[in-house]
């Protein structure tokens, strides 16, 4: 049996690069997505309103692994046969637009009403309205629960290994297989994602305080 | 787009997904339920515990918050084991699912139960309840009441993360997908089969966390208005 090493922890931290780069990566989709998403809900327009609701529903009341296997293997069958990174950021930016755009809708309708009145009155059109005036207030609001949920995305990241992406979880798994020491291994890996991840929880609290302090 | 779509396999398999949703829902409400009781004594501990033990709830809720659930799962079933715990997939996955739980809920009650003046523990005080007393019917059931819009999301959640728990061959719903598709080669139709079996039961778990909470808050079913 070969002895757990310096070399397999080095090993580890490499993979946890993939971590941080698939976490990018859905964070980047999700926010491509989930702002069109997020305006979509809060648009006079009924139609939009519901489809955006209907997708926010059906991505929140499934679980991301049937949604991996869907994009991974499903497509696969159909003749859509994906590169497990392409299927995993797929996947991410499915999931996590469903996310981001309820955070965001929630920041935007906390944007007081006088403000969409005021810039009325000024005479902006709805694009200048929310360019200028809502959603760089909500951008302020906003920033701490999205700093929350990056967590959670990187967290997520660890389910990309089950189609076979050699992140941190799977780099952990493939450790495990040679050397046999679950215990030591999966802490070892635990500890790395709470070293990506706490830093981001207190940042997120942080912001949260000064900005319920300004108020 | 040449490919058939064939859900034939269902007439001989559909025995195996309403046993795999079973499974799902038995694991989920046992964690639901320990993970709720773990929570709240440890959010109990929070607020009003010594700073010792504060301390201690405080790194536990960290250390789970800030970790997948698939590592944790992981430590339960293969770390244990290696340890000389032996826990068969259910139990780990149960255990597992309970320890998250219960963090997420620590975090989610210890908002409700700060959120309870001051003033209302004199004034039971002074009624003459115990501590008992006033910890169930003034602290925990009214804390409960305010954040259970939160505690009811983070139930479902679990139930859909209840999903990682295939990964340690626990024959829950996501675990019998596997096994289908790997049998009849139609990946695509039984994944979204067990799509729409999650969403279902996302459904039902919010219409019996409704009635629930109906049932548990008095002032929900006689105003309707939540607190």
């Amino acid at each position: 049996m070969i002895q757990l090493s310096a070399n397999h922890i080095l090993y580890l931290v490499e993979a946890a690069r993939w971590t941080v780069l698939l976490s990018l990566i859905a964070f980047a989709g999700g926010a491509m997505v989930g702002l069109p998403l997020a305006l979509m809900r809060v648009s006079r327009s009924a139609l939009l309103r519901g489809l955006a609701s209907v997708y926010i529903q059906v991505v929140q009341g499934t679980p991301l692994l049937i949604v991996l296997f869907l994009s991974y293997f499903g497509l696969g069958i159909l003749g859509y046969k994906l590169d497990p990174l392409i299927a995993a950021g797929l996947s991410f930016t499915i999931y996590a637009a469903a996310f981001l755009a309820e955070i965001w809708r929630g920041c935007i309708q906390a944007v007081p009403k006088t403000q969409w009145e005021a810039s009325d009155c000024l005479g902006l059109n709805p694009v200048q309205q929310y360019a200028y005036v809502i959603l760089p207030q909500a951008v302020r609001i906003a920033t701490p629960p999205t700093v929350g949920f990056m967590v959670q995305i990187v967290k997520n990241t660890s389910l990309a290994s089950v189609i076979g992406f050699v992140e941190l979880a799977r780099a952990g798994q493939i450790v495990n297989n040679s050397t046999f020491e679950p215990f030591a291994i999966f802490a070892i890996v635990g500890a790395i994602y709470f070293a990506i991840c706490y830093p981001l929880s207190v940042a997120s609290r942080h912001l949260e305080r000064k900005a319920n302090a300004g108020r | 787009m040449s490919y058939k779509f064939d859900f034939e396999f269902l007439a001989e398999r559909w025995p195996d997904f309403v046993a795999g949703a079973w499974l799902t829902i038995q694991l989920t409400v046992a964690s639901i339920a320990l993970g709720f009781l773990l929570g709240t004594v440890c959010a109990l501990a929070r607020v009003y515990g010594g700073p010792a033990v504060r301390r201690v709830v405080g790194v536990y809720v960290e250390a789970i918050r800030n970790t997948p659930l698939l590592i944790q799962i992981f430590i339960v079933y293969f770390g244990l084991s290696s340890l000389g715990l032996k826990l068969s997939a259910e139990v780990s996955a149960i255990v597992a699912l309970t320890v998250n739980m219960g963090a997420y809920t620590t975090e989610i009650m210890r908002a409700g139960i700060q959120s309870i003046q001051r003033t209302q523990l004199e004034a039971a005080d002074c009624l003459g309840l115990t501590k008992l007393q006033t910890i169930l019917h003034v602290v925990l059931l009214p804390a409960m009441e305010r954040v259970y819009p939160a505690l009811s999301s983070q139930f479902v959640l679990l139930m859909l993360a209840s999903s990682i728990t295939s990964q340690i061959s626990a024959e829950e719903l996501t675990a019998t997908a596997n096994l289908v598709q790997s049998d009849t080669y139609r990946s695509f139709e039984v994944y979204v089969i067990v799509a729409v079996v999650y969403l279902a039961l996302s459904a039902l778990y919010r219409f019996a966390l409704w009635a629930i909470g109906l049932v548990l808050f008095e002032r929900r079913r006689k105003l309707g208005t939540p607190l």
